[in-house]
């Protein structure tokens, strides 16, 4: 019997094996794709016979992917302060101050969600076209600026923080703010975390509307120039490998460092 | 959302702030001060845009005309004659039909498979969450690259197995379930967190109490498993039908030119969106589109709300 379930057990462990190499299979092949010369390519070894960062330079040579990468970079950042403070500040005050028309705010901002960002873009062009923002930061990044889903998670967090530790705070001569900033914020800093990460991660990666407001190349964020370079050299794959390594090596990074607050993040979000 | 009545009453001795007192109307002052930039922003960036948008849909609205023609629902009604429209419409059932049920399964296949294991449990989940982080459009192009049809990976390993070349992405009748693939292999991971958490929530109790009566592993999966965490699956189904429906940006890095072929067999409706609108600059026809898109959506998070709001208690 004891037996039979240590078969069973090894099994299951085999067949995850298994599925997780097939997983991440992907992101070796294209790593190795990347450090092959272009004559290796067809070649199906996954250990290159001549490595070489040659497809690397081509790629900076030929296309500015440096300054994508600090685009990605700038937006992604500016967008993820922006939400970290502005989706606590309001989260706080929908849980913890009381005023009349609260919870009209809170259906107001919660019946957001529910509007799909296709349906906005239109609009959102047709504005940033007569403002003069399209093909600027400001144009790539205004929608995601504050969140309906960040103060949804934050006042989730913010409404379990005990009223005794504000009071105490009042009492030490805190301001409204300074309850906010200096009680309130740093006794949510795992959730903060979390949301930081998937603002981070998720303006990294964004693409329906970049691609749509930039118009010149030097504006681009990575996956919209990647994107548009790939169309341009789509039979040199060991050019559009390296290109897709560059937009997702740095993510792989970050999300091996904070894998735990990313999944606990996941779990709180999705069931609550 | 029972956290909006969780505020915890106020301790017997201690005064709360009072209405109508200063305390509570300086509060209420600087609270409404704090929000009036982020409630401008919900107006004007989210509230007034979706208004617009209906609006766009009643007129000949294109973006370099000068004037923009009222047209009632002409463009409602074109809609649902225009061959294209119904295509990707189609198309897109598929994508939710397809990739929805393939996901949830896999996804819950894989977090019963680490739950059962007693090592490594945190790499396992490690690696299958992985592709959830990365770029559709990177992504997109390395399978691109596997399934090309000649040289690519894939299609060597077949051939070693004697399996001829396939078109894949080249193919009418292959290409929308090659990207479906790809999209249920970077969701699958998502699902799979999700139902870990579901999982943990059963109390062992009740597989103990079952395994006393001697039953077997499937008949524990049946009648324990999968009825506690029915709501775990539903959430994650009207989750995942809404992620589905809105697929581009896979669509656009895994068909040539990012036009949803070949012939526009794996066109979804946010691609036709986006080429009536930032292609062909038709923006009150696509508007009418992505009102269809929006009612789609809104009847699925109204239903999501209800069934998250009915949780089951054990």
């Amino acid at each position: 019997m004891v037996q039979h379930v240590r078969v069973k057990r090894l099994g299951i462990a085999l067949l995850l094996l298994v599925g997780s190499v097939l997983t991440i299979f992907p992101f070796l092949w294209m790593v190795s794709t990347s450090l092959k010369p272009a004559a290796e390519i067809y070649n199906l070894s996954l250990i290159p016979d001549a490595p070489t960062l040659a497809n690397y330079g081509r790629l900076f040579k030929q296309a500015p992917y440096f300054q994508w990468f600090l685009n990605s970079f700038l937006v992604a950042t500016g967008t993820t302060l922006s939400v970290a403070f502005l989706d606590s500040l309001v989260g706080y005050i929908l849980a913890k101050v009381e005023f009349r028309g609260r919870n009209l705010v809170f259906f107001l901002i919660l019946s957001s969600i529910m509007i799909p960002t296709e349906m906005l873009i239109i609009p959102w062009y047709v504005g940033s076209v007569k403002l003069g923002i399209t093909d600027s930061y400001l144009g790539v990044a205004f929608p995601g600026l504050i969140t309906a889903f960040g103060i949804f998670l934050m006042r989730q967090f913010m409404a379990g923080l005990p009223n005794d530790l504000l009071d105490a705070g009042r009492m030490d001569g805190l301001g409204e703010f300074g309850l906010f900033w200096r009680i309130a914020l740093p006794n949510v800093r795992p959730a903060l975390a979390a949301l930081c990460i998937f603002t981070f991660l998720g303006n990294w990666n964004a693409f329906l509307w970049p691609v749509i407001v930039i118009d010149s190349p030097a504006m681009r964020t990575l996956p919209v120039g990647l994107a548009l370079f790939s169309y341009d050299n789509f039979n040199q794959y060991e050019l559009v490998m390296a290109g897709a390594a560059i937009a997702v090596i740095p993510v792989l990074i970050v999300f091996a460092i904070f894998q735990k607050q990313i999944i606990k993040g996941i779990t709180l979000t999705g069931l609550k | 959302m029972a956290v909006a009545r969780s505020q915890p009453a106020p301790a017997p001795g201690k005064k709360p702030a009072m209405r109508g007192s200063t305390l509570f109307r300086a509060r209420a002052r600087w609270a409404w001060l704090m929000l009036s930039l982020p409630l401008l922003f919900f107006l004007v960036v989210r509230l007034l845009p979706t208004l617009y948008a209906m609006r766009m849909s009643f007129y000949d609205w294109k973006i370099l005309a000068e004037t923009h023609p009222w047209v009632g629902l002409a463009n409602y009604v074109k809609l649902f004659k225009d061959p294209n429209f119904l295509q990707s419409l189609r198309n897109t059932f598929v994508y939710v039909l397809v990739g929805v049920p393939l996901q949830l399964a896999l996804g819950l296949v894989v977090a019963l498979a680490i739950q059962s294991v007693n090592r490594f449990q945190g790499l396992y989940r490690f690696l299958y969450f992985l592709p959830y982080v990365t770029s559709s459009i990177a992504v997109g192009w390395v399978w691109r690259w596997m399934l090309q049809e000649h040289g690519g990976l894939v299609n060597e390993v077949l051939h070693v197995f004697g399996i001829p070349a396939q078109k894949f992405l080249g193919s009418p009748t292959q290409a929308i379930y090659c990207i479906i693939m790809a999209i249920v292999w970077q969701g699958l991971g998502f699902s799979m967190v999700i139902f870990l958490a579901g999982l943990e929530a059963v109390p062992t109790s009740f597989y103990e109490a079952a395994a006393l009566d001697g039953a077997s592993a499937w008949a524990r999966f049946r009648y324990i498993t999968l009825p506690l965490i029915n709501p775990t699956i539903v959430f994650s189904g009207i989750v995942g039908t809404i992620r589905y429906l809105q697929v581009f940006s896979e669509v656009y890095s895994m068909s040539s030119q990012g036009a949803g072929g070949p012939l526009g067999s794996t066109k979804t409706l946010v691609l036709f969106i986006y080429e009536e609108a930032f292609k062909s600059f038709k923006m009150g026809y696509a508007s009418a589109a992505t009102v269809v898109l929006f009612l789609i959506i809104m009847l699925l998070t109204l239903l999501q709300s209800r069934v998250i709001t009915r949780r089951v208690e054990y």
